[in-house]
């Protein structure tokens, strides 16, 4: 790269701040990672590396609560994920392989309707319909609520992905006396699955992270991961909260390097 | 969000024209019931009479939104007056989502035209690094950042430390703490728009604008800026309208005093003591104002499409 051009393009200070920026965003994580690993009783002393309040989450008297929370939650995720993929490849398909259509633009507006209504929004409306419907509040309710908001979410990388998937392989096989179905699940499913898993994961890690829907909709007693952390949190941030906190952190980043990864293979050559 | 972007109609093909129904009945099926519907029962229910003991009596009232905008005294008697009280918690909440957009534009920008000057290989790894947080958990988010701004946490600890003060800053339950926690939680929003547009930008502008003996930080004011003001925008949008209506970073990190209109749409909903139609009419006023924002950025991307060729 010429010297001259490096100039132009590079100002005292961006960088600076790009570093600043990364500190702040990772500080917080960093730190509670670490202290989740304190040996000390209290928040504030440094007393040496200890795995106890790890221990603590999974035999200490909170333990049971957790393993119910921690349960519910994934069992949600997975199911709302995995119906919501389904859902969201199917309206891709319909959306961008579907020729041109006169409601093309209303149910675009309808599949990111999650997105523009404010998450407060979006729950209490969902408590008040569940309510209205006379439908009793507990894990069902939660997981309707997550399939529907989870859509969006999986359809934006399904959808990008298609549109990167020129139709003339379908179009081949189409040829060759396939049928619609057949150039569908053999040729387009294929090809899709990297935007198809980087959807499904990014639904999953969204549906297990929700809390403000989950807080309004669970009905008493009913807790996921979040609801039970907030409760804890609300009576003051303890150790074993950290080690709860740093465990889902590690699942959410191990998810998302996932998802970056597939997502970036390609394998349509 | 993405509308723009994702709706975009030129990779479209008519391969499973015939099944487009049956595809798309799925996805219109379920939102239909589980958002749309809420949202206009939701509208439905701020028009009713609240029960005390929570939920409805299924009467026509304004009754809500006469409570929100309006005082007529305790016994509801006294010539109307403007109800100061809902439209502060308003106002706070615009000044927060408002400041913290300022802070995430100031941050955001020069780290996402940074990022966008990257050779090629290394912009993806550093997208990557900026995104990561934010698909932790939310509420972890926050209460590791209240964890850090504890007035015994570390960050004081550090401070203290190295000798730059000498007690300990009080940071949570401030505004300042809002600010930063919103920041925290919204800032890809900010990035991830002004550099796709940095990225698109064709710096020979750039280099005809020096030529011309433009000074640098003209250059950057009078020819980048014009040409990336949409990503600019809908960052500013990304970031604006979900701080507004957070729940989680006033709650934990503002305290009691830094109501927002999250929290108080939440408490009508709390136990027996809430007021449902209060909390529907009052979700209603925010959604109203987030649709607005919503045309007007529309409105404004299609104009820019249109200008940009």
């Amino acid at each position: 790269m010429a010297g001259k051009q490096f100039d132009i393009k590079s100002y005292t200070g961006f960088k600076g701040i790009t570093m600043l920026c990364l500190v702040v965003l990772y500080a917080p994580l960093l730190v509670v990672t670490i202290y989740s690993f304190n040996a000390s009783q209290s928040l504030t002393n440094w007393e040496g590396v200890s795995l106890r309040w790890y221990a603590d989450v999974f035999t200490g008297p909170e333990s049971g609560k957790f393993k119910t929370a921690a349960k519910n939650s994934f069992v949600i995720a997975i199911i709302a994920a995995t119906t919501a993929t389904t859902i969201a490849t199917l309206a891709a398909t319909g959306m961008v392989r579907g020729g041109k259509f006169r409601f093309r633009a209303v149910s675009f507006g309808l599949i990111s309707l999650p997105l523009m209504v404010p998450e407060i929004v979006l729950a209490l409306a969902t408590l008040i319909f569940f309510n209205s419907i006379g439908f009793e509040r507990g894990l069902l309710t939660i997981l309707l609520a997550h399939i529907a908001f989870c859509i969006p979410f999986a359809y934006l990388p399904i959808s990008a992905r298609m549109q990167g998937i020129e139709d003339s392989y379908e179009q081949a096989a189409l040829d060759l006396y396939a049928t619609k179905r057949q150039a569908f699940t053999k040729i387009l499913l294929p090809l899709m699955m990297p935007g198809i898993i980087s959807g499904f994961l990014l639904a999953f890690i969204v549906s297990l992270d929700d809390f403000i829907i989950t807080n309004f909709v669970k009905g008493a007693g009913v807790e996921t991961l979040p609801t039970a952390i907030f409760g804890s949190v609300k009576q003051g941030i303890k150790p074993n909260i950290m080690a709860i906190s740093t465990m889902l952190l590690g699942v959410s980043i191990v998810m998302v390097t996932i998802s970056y990864f597939v997502s970036k293979s390609d394998n349509t050559k | 969000m993405a509308a723009g972007a994702a709706s975009g109609g030129s990779a479209t093909t008519d391969t499973y024209r015939e099944s487009r129904t049956w595809l798309l009945l799925p996805a219109w099926v379920t939102l239909s019931i589980l958002v749309l519907a809420p949202v206009i029962m939701m509208l439905i229910y701020s028009f009713l009479t609240k029960e005390f003991r929570g939920g409805v009596v299924w009467e026509f009232s304004l009754a809500a939104y006469d409570q929100f905008f309006f005082d007529r005294g305790l016994f509801g008697d006294d010539p109307p007056k403007i109800e100061w009280t809902y439209i502060a918690i308003f106002w706070r909440s615009i000044w927060q989502a408002g400041a913290a957009t300022i802070l995430s534009l100031v941050i955001g920008f020069p780290t996402a035209y940074f990022i966008a000057t990257r050779s090629e290989n290394m912009r993806p790894i550093w997208v990557f690094l900026i995104t990561i947080p934010y698909w932790v958990n939310l509420l972890i988010r926050t209460v590791s950042m209240k964890f850090l701004l504890r007035d015994q946490g570390p960050l004081n600890d550090v401070l203290i430390n190295i000798g730059l003060i000498d007690s300990p800053l009080h940071i949570v339950n401030t505004n300042f703490a809002v600010q930063l926690g919103l920041f925290y939680s919204y800032l890809p929003f900010m990035v991830l728009p002004i550099y796709a547009a940095v990225e698109r930008y064709n710096f020979t502008l750039s280099e005809a604008a020096a030529d011309l003996y433009a000074s640098k930080w003209t250059t950057l004011r009078r020819v980048l800026l014009p040409a990336v003001k949409p990503g600019v925008f809908a960052g500013c949008i990304l970031v604006f309208v979900p701080s507004m209506g957070s729940f989680l970073a006033p709650d934990l990190l503002g305290g009691a005093k830094n109501f927002m209109i999250g929290s108080l749409i939440e408490e009508q909903f709390k136990g027996n003591a809430g007021n449902w139609p209060f909390g529907a009419a009052a979700s209603m006023v925010l959604l109203t104002m987030v649709l607005i924002i919503l045309m007007f950025s529309a409105r404004q991307q299609a104009k820019a499409e249109k200008a940009g060729g």
